[in-house]
């Protein structure tokens, strides 16, 4: 956990947009940045035409820029280093802070988020990398102050005890019902196989998915 | 995490041309499962992540019945067994894409990843060594091919050279009355790392009585994974029974060079290697008479 916190938040006047494809220098962007020249919208411009010249580069990458994330349907601007994990970006950054960072190694599932509608890990994610993709987080499931049904499976069938893991189970739980609306016990104890929890409250857990599945299936 | 640089791009030429200029300072980015790990411990450090993600070939994913199964290197575990007609095509590869991690990992995880991280239990390896795949792999000279069971060096070694990176993976079609399986043992049910891994595939005689070819793989039983050659060998042209698949689980179980650790002592995996793989070759044989 201690080298999560040293990561320094990049200074804000040496930042750009980083588009796919685009390829930047470190020099020519440091070198804008320090005339003062650089804003959002002319850089890359700028870094693209130095890139296109400069046979022996100091480097192709970029080491922080304000990118654009796509979180439960709302755009969200956030300044991050290359390193920062998309897991670090939406709890440190935008303060969505439903995905819960307890491995930080891809084995708890506690980060779980979805990904152009795909299930991944955020914690093993880079932000950068989840640019232009859709975010889903447990923050999405309610509508309102409605709860969505798996939500209100897991209140009624006390299927969480300090709940820390319970933003994880309810986005895989959810991604399971979205492929398969009918699943057996069997399915759902593969398909939440990624999701740890050291309460142990998994049978609960197993049977709110069924609850409200079965719901879902009776439209409600 | 250390810093580094993070670069997307878009063609082979482009990630050739970055890869060359950083060597040893680079890395590829496909799904991220294993390398933000090995970064964020202090495993491997690097001044470049060139993530290969945007690039066209490492997407593709096409199959033919006549030219057989191409995956770009990136393309993650669930698009592939996602594919009705791939998966009907390759289920001793679909075994192994369907077992890497739970579904937040083959969300991102992609077998092109599994081969390069070069892990001795990487569990799609011995499944896509007995279906004798093919690595397609870029660098500054062009290209290259290498069969997947020459890929691996040592744990988390492989033949790429500094700026080389692969681009996908090739397999041959299914012939006719060939089957292949892959199982791994595991001491839980999901999400573990394998204590054995044996991959199979065979080619039956038109009356599926004896076996025409065969191919056996092993994992987690060696520094790398294991084409086991004269165990696939010691079936051909043998009659299909209990006597001829127990010869070849012995050969297999005699080329396993396991070590003792936290998953197993050497004892305890080579029985193991000599059960699971008379399990994976009658596996493979009912799946070539399905």
């Amino acid at each position: 956990m201690a080298d999560r916190h040293d990561e320094a938040r990049p200074d804000e006047s040496t930042h750009s947009e980083i588009k796919p494809g685009t390829r930047f220098t470190r020099r020519g962007f440091l070198k804008g940045a320090g005339a003062g020249a650089v804003t959002a919208a002319v850089a890359p411009a700028i870094l693209v035409s130095e890139a296109g010249t400069a046979a022996a580069q100091e480097t192709e990458g970029v080491m922080s820029a304000t990118i654009s994330l796509d979180v439960n349907g709302s755009t969200h601007n956030a300044l991050v280093e290359a390193r920062t994990t998309l897991a670090d970006a939406l709890r440190d950054r935008l303060e969505i802070t439903g995905p819960k960072v307890v491995c930080d190694k891809g084995e708890c599932g506690a980060c779980t988020v979805e990904l152009d509608g795909k299930l991944v890990f955020s914690c093993m994610t880079l932000a950068m990398d989840a640019q232009g993709r859709k975010i889903e987080t447990v923050e999405g499931m309610a509508d309102g102050d409605s709860l969505h049904p798996l939500q209100e499976a897991f209140v009624e069938k006390d299927a969480l005890m300090c709940g820390f893991c319970t933003p994880g189970f309810l986005m895989s739980s959810k991604s399971l019902l979205d492929a398969n609306d009918n699943p057996t016990p069997e399915e759902v104890r593969e398909g939440l196989s990624g999701n740890i929890c050291r309460c142990g409250t998994y049978p609960h857990v197993f049977e709110a998915v069924m609850s409200a599945a079965e719901k879902m299936r009776k439209g409600g | 995490m250390h810093a580094f640089d993070y670069a997307t791009p878009e063609s082979v030429a482009d990630a050739v041309v970055m890869l060359s200029d950083h060597g040893k300072n680079a890395c590829v980015l496909a799904g991220g499962t294993d390398l933000i790990v090995q970064l964020r411990e202090n495993r491997r450090r690097t001044d470049l992540v060139v993530d290969v993600k945007k690039i066209a070939e490492l997407n593709a994913l096409s199959y033919d019945a006549a030219t057989g199964l191409t995956i770009g290197a990136a393309v993650p575990c669930y698009r592939i067994y996602g594919d009705a007609e791939i998966a009907a095509a390759y289920p001793g590869l679909m075994d192994a894409a369907r077992l890497v991690g739970g579904t937040g990992i083959q969300g991102r995880a992609s077998l092109g990843g599994n081969l390069c991280n070069a892990s001795p239990a990487g569990d799609t390896i011995p499944p896509m060594i007995v279906l004798s795949g093919e690595a397609e792999i870029a660098g500054p000279n062009g290209t290259r091919k290498v069969a997947v069971e020459d890929f691996c060096t040592a744990p988390g070694r492989t033949v790429l050279e500094d700026g080389e990176f692969l681009v996908s993976l090739h397999f041959p079609a299914p012939l006719a009355n060939s089957g292949a399986f892959y199982r791994r043992f595991i001491p839980r049910n999901e999400m573990d790392i394998a204590v054995v891994g044996v991959g199979a595939s065979v080619v039956l005689s038109g009356d599926r009585s004896s076996f025409v070819s065969a191919r056996i793989a092993v994992g987690a039983v060696a520094p790398t994974p294991l084409f086991v050659r004269e165990a696939g060998e010691a079936l051909a042209g043998q009659p299909v029974s209990d006597e001829t698949i127990r010869r070849a689980a012995d050969l297999a179980r005699d080329a396993a060079r396991p070590i003792s650790d936290m998953r197993g002592t050497a004892e305890y995996r080579k029985h193991l290697t000599s059960v699971l793989t008379r399990r994976v070759v009658e596996g493979a044989v009912q799946r070539a008479k399905e």
